[in-house]
């Protein structure tokens, strides 16, 4: 599966602010401390493949805001399909726009440029055969919390295209390009410890908003001037299993959601866990600054 | 507010508490770290047989054992918290030995926190079968349990920005060795050149949990 297929790769020419390989990511090895990792807006991430006849599991470049840009390479005549999704950007052929979600070819030695995201953070850049690198423990993804996977890619790093599968390039099935959220809501079922906190703070997470922090990363959703959450007892919390989307509440009191990179096990307590799906993928593509509200789900 | 399942019926005889965790996980408490170790020999004891139905991720903890990607976290709770739980044999799990070359910069303080020779530490270490409790904080990186509670040294007040790889440490009822150069607070009192961690081995871990770990001073 490593090969380059018929011969063709990408050259990254601009890497853009982080730029990542990712699949759905490589669960089953958490009790050896191995993040389960994986495309943040794993939504978008299928669409991609699903667009280009791909296996769901096919590896796709994550970018970070700013896109990247790329060169198809391969024999005279040969060329790639890509299709880029998650947040709506500009994409560019050697200069010329080109659609935004649908399957485009580039032929061999054209550029593609993905540009600046208009609304959301992260666009998936997606290639018909997927990028064929060496997988590490069952998956292509990078992992930024414990440097598993591929490694970030530079300007001159070859990606290596892997053999299209039998399934077509298909057409973009009425693609409803999503609006920049205004507000971004998270369900929370709650638990595991919510029991540590004062009935008057779990009250306030209910009633009042955050905001994204720039802090924010793959590893965790961090919020800022929200109302701090208050331990109703002291004491330390020894180390415990953390799942996707825990909120964990650190001592200055302000929740973090737990993405796709989050350490395996963690020390203080988790407040509530906001299910897989659309919200987490919608944690995603939140920028700094936008309103974070919890609602409680699950009781 | 937090459901949970079970009372504790007594010392040694099952998990005191099984809580939900989101929609697809139950986090299983007990009270002690050998009685965690004894719930994460059950729980792999019970999938092998296939008693527990689809789980994703079995992780212990200090005091828990997780069970993530399963279909009715209620029902299981429920189910679990009607465990008796056997306590762990001795021998139970592989044996890893490690040789340690003892050359660690904080050597001499844990000698004088135990009130012992220098060269005595490595015979302190060496008459110790550790057990891998869980990990964390690293691929490889394993918590390991086992040293007597009169040598548990405090970490240090101020964390090195880089630990060496290979570096065997200590802190509080914890030993560990760190699978790559990191950031610590550990005591260093050790290196070994040991692979603690390669992707492309099966087990990728040398320390998964469960597993354990004699160290042995090198050229001795």
């Amino acid at each position: 599966m490593s090969g380059t297929g018929g011969g063709l790769w990408m050259e990254v020419l601009r890497p853009g602010a982080l730029t990542t390989l990712q699949d759905r990511g490589r669960p089953g090895h958490a009790h050896l401390g191995v993040p389960r990792s994986g495309a943040l807006d794993a939504e978008a991430l299928a669409l991609a493949n699903r667009l280009l006849g791909n296996r769901p599991d096919t590896a796709a470049l994550e970018t970070t805001l700013d896109g990247t840009a790329l060169r198809a390479c391969g024999p005279p005549g040969s060329g790639v399909v890509v299709a880029v999704t998650g947040a709506p950007c500009p994409v560019r052929v050697s200069g010329r726009p080109v659609a935004w979600g649908e399957p485009v070819r580039i032929p061999a030695g054209a550029e593609l440029d993905v540009g600046r995201a208009a609304s959301g953070v992260r666009s998936y850049v997606a290639v018909r055969g997927g990028f064929a690198v060496r997988p590490v423990l069952g998956s292509r993804s990078t992992d930024v919390l414990s440097g598993l996977g591929p490694p970030l890619p530079e300007a001159g790093t070859l990606l290596p295209v892997g053999p299209a599968g039998p399934d077509p390039v298909r057409g973009a099935d009425a693609l409803r390009v999503p609006a920049p959220p205004a507000e971004l809501v998270l369900p929370l079922r709650p638990g595991p410890r919510a029991d540590w906190f004062s009935p008057a703070s779990l009250a306030a997470l209910w009633r009042s908003p955050y905001r994204v922090s720039p802090e924010s990363n793959r590893i965790g959703l961090r919020t800022e001037a929200g109302p701090r959450l208050l331990r109703s007892c002291g004491g330390e919390l020894p180390s415990e299993g953390m799942v996707l989307g825990a909120v964990q509440v650190p001592p200055d009191g302000l929740p973090v959601v737990f993405l796709a990179d989050h350490p395996v096990t963690g020390g203080y307590p988790v407040v509530g866990v906001v299910p897989p799906g659309p919200a987490l993928d919608a944690a995603a593509q939140a920028r700094p600054g936008v309103p974070v509200r919890f609602t409680a789900a699950g009781w | 507010m937090t459901r949970a399942a079970g009372r504790r019926a007594g010392p040694g005889a099952g998990p005191a508490r099984a809580l939900v965790v989101g929609a697809e996980a139950v986090l299983v408490e007990v009270g002690t770290a050998a009685e965690a170790a004894a719930l994460h020999a059950e729980v792999l004891r019970r999938r092998a047989a296939g008693e527990l139905g689809p789980v994703r991720d079995v992780v212990p903890a200090a005091r828990t054992v997780l069970l993530d990607g399963v279909r009715d976290p209620g029902a299981l709770a429920a189910r679990i918290t009607g465990w008796r739980v056997p306590p762990l044999a001795e021998e139970q799990g592989p044996l890893a030995t490690v040789p340690v070359r003892y050359d660690g910069p904080d050597l001499a303080d844990v000698a004088r926190l135990w009130r012992v020779a220098e060269r005595e530490v490595a015979e302190v270490v060496g008459s110790v079968v550790f057990r891998v409790a869980f990990c964390g904080f690293a691929p490889g990186f394993g918590y390991l349990t086992g040293l007597p509670e009169r040598f548990h040294p405090p970490r240090r007040a101020t964390p090195r920005t880089a630990v060496p790889a290979g570096s065997l440490a200590l802190a509080g009822e914890y030993a560990g060795v760190y699978p790559r150069s990191s950031p610590g607070g550990w005591q260093l009192i050790g290196t070994t050149d040991a692979v603690l961690w390669d992707p492309r081995r099966e087990p990728a871990a040398l320390f998964a949990p469960g597993t354990r770990v004699r160290f042995e001073e090198a050229g001795a």
